[in-house]
């Protein structure tokens, strides 16, 4: 009888560790509007999420976030355009082309890839990339949406590849036999049945890299230019949401209204990424792969 | 005639498609691998066993970097004494107790969701939280247990993935045995998912090393004259370190080799961090029995 006793508790207490994560999660939500939610009192929501100019500092400040999203959706879009085929077509490579030592060599090193901090590819972005672009086109400064995008997209193309790479190899080998038996060439078989099989999963890794994107600080702080307008070309600076929060906060007195203003931006950044995550958990249960493939 | 003209199509479009498959493979890793390489050679200089262990001096524009070493390192020690029990607990109650159902379900979406939350909201909450709520102000133990946070959901994977790997017929031969499931768990199951478990949490420590948004307002000091004495101090930390002295600041262009090495340096630690997991994770699959 004790014995049982005892098993039933420890049953107990590893589900309230296992809850611990979604505490958390409410613990991240009440904090975020505990400090967030008194800039409404100042601005309504619309004239916050949509407002045209963000000068906190000014007087009277000004907290319209509009160009902030504008410059985090833009470095995302761009950097998804390129990091999507580079990331996506070499994910293929590895699993379906590459012999196998170049195989056993290059899942682990794109693994690797994906562990370079942050900051670093920032730095890069910062005393490499900018200089050169500055120079190559004339531009008054080489932190830009192209430097931001470029160096965003270098930090997901490992996460894309090597999910996409899981994916692929899920594929049930009777799905590639069945293509062959059937005359297809191997490019056909892997671009008509292992993609399509395998879609879901894609899906998943350029929806969770572009999660990646949209929520990067680093990257975006250090070459994004930090310019809070709606930008003109694709050579002008932006300031998107998680460099503006990184970059203000030092600044911004304790529970002043610029204070509470960061923390509502980052409550706007926390929903839609929470709104990606929720997107990819559903793609990769909705349209899970048949067979003997799992995501 | 027309077959063999549609051969050749398929043909040149076979070619052409490899030849962007591979295109897009030597990219890529040309691209990164260029980046590390460059790192590497203009880093290399500035490093010296005076670099590794003297603190920063005449305001940061010579000296070493020893206290941000040191700080990366309490940090992220901090984070996975906090992340480990947490994420093998709650591995265990997802894998080995819970059935399938709607909570779990739940726990699982929770779990993903805390994955996917930007490094700056982690940075955020633990300011709100730890810092303000709490009143622990900045230091080590904010620090530690906001990036402990961040860390949890990687530690969570992994473990699930490594008890998982433990075949269903150990558990069952140990419960035939009349062996009690909390025995079972911790004597059979726990013991052969721990290279599995240990690799997870390597690449948590490598993870947790090189974030710098989250330890912004909640551990890291631009410059501290001593070492922290106690986990109430702030620290500097490695990734902190660069940004600021890339970003902030009257020297910027004098210290740049100052930066490459601090980078080398960080590049270094997370990527060997990183390498060693992977080796025994592929070790262990060599080696496993079952």
């Amino acid at each position: 009888m004790t014995r049982r006793l005892k098993e039933i508790i420890i049953k107990r207490i590893f589900f309230l560790f296992a809850c611990v994560s979604i505490l958390i999660l409410g613990l991240i939500v009440t904090f975020l509007f505990r400090e967030g939610i008194p800039i409404f009192r100042i601005v309504s929501v619309p004239d916050f999420l949509l407002g045209g100019e963000w000068y906190p500092t000014f007087d009277p400040p000004a907290f319209g976030i509009w160009p902030l999203i504008v410059g985090s959706f833009i470095v995302t879009f761009f950097s998804t355009l390129i990091a999507v085929p580079l990331g996506v077509l070499s994910a293929v490579y590895i699993s379906e082309v590459a012999p196998r030592p170049l195989k056993e060599v290059l899942k682990p090193l794109i693994e690797l890839l994906a562990g370079i901090p942050s900051v670093v590819l920032g730095f890069f972005g910062m005393v490499v990339l900018a200089p050169w672009l500055q120079d190559t086109f004339d531009l008054p400064t080489g932190l830009n949406i192209v430097n931001a995008s470029l160096m965003l997209a270098l930090m997901a193309i490992p996460t894309i590849s090597s999910i996409a790479e899981d994916a692929l190899y899920t594929v049930p080998r009777e799905f590639k036999e069945a293509s062959y038996a059937l005359g297809a060439t191997k490019s056909e078989t892997i671009l008509k049945v292992i993609i399509p099989s395998a879609l879901s999963g894609i899906s998943t890794a350029v929806i969770l890299g572009m999660a990646r994107a949209i929520g990067e600080t680093m990257v975006v702080l250090m070459v994004a230019g930090g310019a809070a307008a709606i930008p003109e070309s694709l050579f002008d600076s932006v300031r998107p949401m998680p460099a503006s929060i990184a970059a203000e906060m030092g600044e911004a007195p304790f529970r002043s209204e610029h204070y509470h203003a960061l923390f509502a931006t980052g409550i706007v950044l926390f929903l839609l990424t929470l709104a990606f995550n929720l997107i990819a958990d559903y793609v990769s249960h909705k349209f899970k792969e048949v067979g003997s493939g799992t995501l | 005639m027309a077959l063999q003209s549609s051969m050749r199509w398929r043909y040149l479009k076979e070619g052409f498609f490899f030849g962007l498959v591979r295109l897009s493979a030597f990219v890529i890793t040309a691209a990164l691998g260029g980046l590390l390489f460059y790192i590497f050679f203009n880093g290399l200089g500035a490093i010296s066993w005076g670099f590794l262990t003297l603190p920063p001096t005449d305001s940061m524009t010579k000296g070493g970097i020893m206290p941000a070493i040191l700080g990366t390192v309490y940090l992220t020690l901090g984070a996975i004494a906090i992340a480990l029990p947490l994420g093998i607990t709650s591995a265990i109650y997802l894998t080995e107790y819970a059935r399938q159902g709607p909570l779990v379900r739940v726990i699982r979406i929770g779990v993903n969701c805390l994955a996917g939350v930007p490094s700056i909201v982690f940075g955020l909450f633990g300011l709100g939280l730890f810092v303000v709520f709490l009143q622990f102000g900045s230091c080590i133990l904010s620090g530690a247990l906001t990036l402990g946070i961040l860390i949890l959901p990687t530690i969570i994977g992994a473990s699930e993935e490594a008890l998982k790997g433990v075949p269903q017929t150990f558990r069952e031969a140990s419960l035939a045995l009349g062996v009690s499931k909390w025995q079972t768990i911790y004597r059979i199951v726990l013991p052969s998912a721990m290279p599995g478990i240990l690799t997870g949490s390597i690449l948590g420590i490598g993870r947790a090393a090189g974030e710098t948004a989250p330890i912004m307002f909640t551990a890291a000091a631009f410059f501290t004259a001593k070492l922290p004495s106690s986990i109430f101090d702030e620290v500097m930390a490695l990734p902190f370190h660069i940004y600021v002295l890339a970003t902030a600041g009257t020297h910027i262009e004098a210290t740049r080799p100052i930066q490459f090495g601090t980078v080398l340096v960080l590049v270094g630690l997370v990527l060997v961090v990183d390498l060693v997991a992977i080796i025994i994770r592929s070790t262990i699959r060599k080696r496993k029995r079952w």
